[in-house]
């Protein structure tokens, strides 16, 4: 063991390397307050792991991303968890990397001969903050999808560079696949490997300038920074580990439905930190808008920049320094505040709509209505329950959403069920519509979805049979050839709407709508639906 | 006196933070390894499909059915269409190989004037009981698990292809 030692030694000078690492004297003062940093390099090389790990099961294209990402989460031993660190890590960078920065700005350690240190540590919190915003369009659910909308939207926003920026995205036609590509490479290509060279230099910046020293620290003996200070960083990580593994058992991370470009009740938030500058947009109308989406972000990172050329006073004891003491907390005031007004006034809805899709089942649209429908007629009530009440039917609860399947995979599941369930009578496109249904359920509205109306399903059944999607429009599903159907009750009674059916043209006689001449029963049902349509 | 209070509270320090890397190492460690060394929770449906009708079927010709299966691969379920060289050797004995030669994969023919398989790659024949007569296979033609229904044959997965399953014991 000893020769092995010697001969990495004098091959390399490895051993002699770590030691001089470990040995290095850091001032008497140092302690606690100084754990931020190394444990912000823990969390990179965590993110690092865990992102590598996902990696080696993700399907990196808009098609594939989200099935990946859910076969990674629910078919994979540990999956769950390993996402779940990766995404609770994100946040978890992001705050450890401010409370760097605070602990830094607070003691003013960033004073010469350190400007550089602080000037490579504030690229990296925007590095940082890249990671997030690039990462967070890569689950491709609809908060993914519609967040992104909304970042590429404000970079279009920009003065004379946004329709480059725009293009360098590659979101100049919409949120696509291109856009996809750009914020993938620069996710797991581009921003770790740049970030990795200025971690490094960053590092080697501190140990070129050594810890700073707070004035009464000349007259103390100096310490090694090794063991008593690595044991205070290494326990600080461990509380901040244990704390990222409990919260990825405990809160499971999201993943919503599939991105739906035509979702139009899906109100986009973005991540928690980030929400202090949406709720700033919402102040800044017209051209204030540019103030808070360019303006204000610029200003502080030039601000921040700024600093240790700012403040070139000499060192003072911590306790000393209110001014930066009193920037620190406007700064935590305001943001708090932003913050806190964001989500006060988060519609209740956005959380819903994120979470539970429609939440009656007059907010159902024709086919999932119609999937109502083929849900009763192959009894899948037998097995299957509805909604939270566990019934000890033989099937599993269909209420219990979760993570969710997408309708190609429920339909190759009906056609081949690799499970007791039996296989079905339905057509493939009857198939479709029971899926898009049993897509939409969700612990909140699945009690409510078994309790629908018989008509209002006969009544879609019937819609569907007669493709009135092709014309009409229902709750943002189908065409706009002719009128929307929504709200048809204000405008018609119920024997217009029959005798309409019988011959439209008697109404219209521009009207393009053919006649339909239905059975009395799919005549009561299919206007009974549509006059409950809200 | 000082010096080994000194000596003592460096080693706890030492052993605490070896202690706590060991327990990270181990919380990231071992979800990892369960992750990439552990299969997926669900394979392949496998079962048995529908493929040939065997009343149309004359007896020891093989006959060359297609049908559809149903794969998982990785997230995605796919169907996809297989073939299978089906023998009516006798009234109570049907037989399925695997379309490829045994010997490094390549897809076998049958030759109607020998009544007997020949691959084009390397120049083994099997009989239509799948008996290697002549050339470098290794082994017999794969059979796939077959059931009859009546008049009509239903082909199931080849065992072997299996993946690797920790979760069933042997």
């Amino acid at each position: 063991m000893r020769a092995l030692i010697d001969w990495i030694e004098d091959r390399t000078g490895l051993i002699s390397t770590v030691e001089h690492f470990m040995n290095e004297e850091i001032p008497a003062s140092s302690g606690w307050h100084q754990v931020f940093g190394s444990v912000a390099m823990f969390l990179f090389l965590v993110q690092a792991f865990t992102g590598i790990m996902l990696g080696l099961n993700y399907g990196p294209t808009p098609g594939e991303a989200h099935s990946s990402l859910r076969y990674i989460m629910t078919e994979l031993s540990g999956g769950a968890l390993i996402r779940g660190l990766h995404h609770w890590g994100s946040s978890a960078m992001v705050i450890v990397v401010v409370l760097h920065m605070i602990q830094v700005f607070v003691w003013g350690a960033y004073k010469k001969p350190r400007e550089a240190t602080w000037l490579a540590g504030v690229v990296l919190l925007l590095f940082t903050l890249a990671f997030a915003l690039t990462g967070y369009l890569l689950p491709w659910d609809n908060r993914a999808y519609w967040g992104t909308v909304v970042t590429t939207q404000i970079a279009a926003g920009v003065p004379v560079m946004g329709p480059y920026v725009l293009r360098l995205m590659g979101a100049e036609d919409g949120v696509g696949v291109i856009t996809f590509a750009r914020f993938y490479a620069a996710h797991v290509l581009i921003l770790p490997a740049v970030t990795a060279l200025l971690i490094l230099f960053h590092v080697y910046l501190v140990r070129r300038h050594g810890v700073a020293p707070v004035p009464g620290d000349e007259l103390l003996p100096k310490q090694k920074f090794y063991p008593k200070q690595v044991f205070k960083d290494t326990f600080a990580i461990f509380v901040v580990f244990a704390t990222l593994f409990t919260l990825s058992i405990v809160a499971k991370a999201p993943l919503g439905r599939i991105a739906d470009p035509t979702d139009t009740s899906f109100i986009p938030r973005p991540e928690w930190y980030f929400q202090f500058l949406f709720q700033l947009l919402k102040y800044c109308e017209g051209p204030l808008e540019l103030f808070a989406t360019v303006v204000l972000p610029g200003l502080a990172v030039v601000g921040l920049m700024a600093v240790p050329f700012l403040d070139r006073a000499p060192m003072l004891k911590v306790t000393k320094r209110s001014t930066a003491l009193a920037v620190v907390l406007l700064c935590a005031v305001g943001w708090g505040g932003l913050t806190a007004a964001a989500i006060v006034e988060t519609p209740k809805e956005a959380a819903l709509a994120e979470a539970m899709g429609p939440m009656e089942w007059v907010d159902l649209t024709p086919i999932e209505m119609a999937g109502v429908g083929y849900f009763e007629k192959e009894k899948c009530g037998n097995c299957h329950t509805l909604g939270l009440a566990d019934e000890g039917k033989a099937g599993p609860n269909m209420g219990t959403g979760g993570v969710s399947r997408d309708v190609p995979w429920m339909v190759a599941h009906f056609k081949k069920p690799g499970s007791p369930m039996s296989t079905m009578s339905l057509k493939p496109n009857e198939m479709n519509a029971l899926a898009s249904f049993l897509i939409k359920l969700t612990p909140q509205n699945a009690v409510k979805m078994s309790e629908v109306p018989a008509f209002a399903w006969q009544g879609a059944l019937v819609y569907q049979k007669n493709h009135c999607g092709v014309c009409h429009q229902v709750n943002g599903a189908g065409m706009n050839n002719g009128p929307p159907l929504n709200g048809l009750s204000k405008r018609h009674k119920a024997d217009w709407i029959k005798d309409h059916f019988k011959n439209p043209q008697k109404y219209d006689s521009d009207s393009t709508m053919p006649s339909y001449k239905f059975n009395a029963t799919d005549e009561e049902t299919i206007t009974q639906y549509l006059l409950a349509l809200p | 006196m000082v010096a080994s209070n000194e000596m003592a509270r460096r080693s706890f320090f030492e052993r605490a933070t070896q202690f706590l890397g060991l327990l990270i190492a181990g919380g990231l460690g071992i979800p990892a390894l369960t992750y990439l060394l552990r299969g997926p929770n669900s394979v392949s449906p496998g079962g048995f499909v529908d493929a040939a009708d065997l009343g149309a079927m004359k007896p020891r010709v093989p006959e060359e059915v297609s049908f559809q299966r149903i794969r998982k691969d990785g997230w995605k379920l796919m169907t996809e269409k297989s073939t299978a060289w089906v023998v009516k050797l006798s009234d109570t004995e049907v037989v399925a190989y695997t379309p490829q030669c045994t010997h490094l994969g390549c897809a076998y023919r049958y030759e109607e004037s020998k009544n007997e398989f020949v691959c084009p790659c390397h120049s083994t024949n099997f009989s239509i009981e799948g008996k290697v007569l002549n050339g470098p296979a290794p082994r017999e033609l794969d059979r796939y698990p077959v059931k009859v229904r009546g008049t009509r044959l239903l082909i199931g997965t080849i065992e072997s292809a299996k993946p690797l399953d920790w979760k069933k014991k042997v």
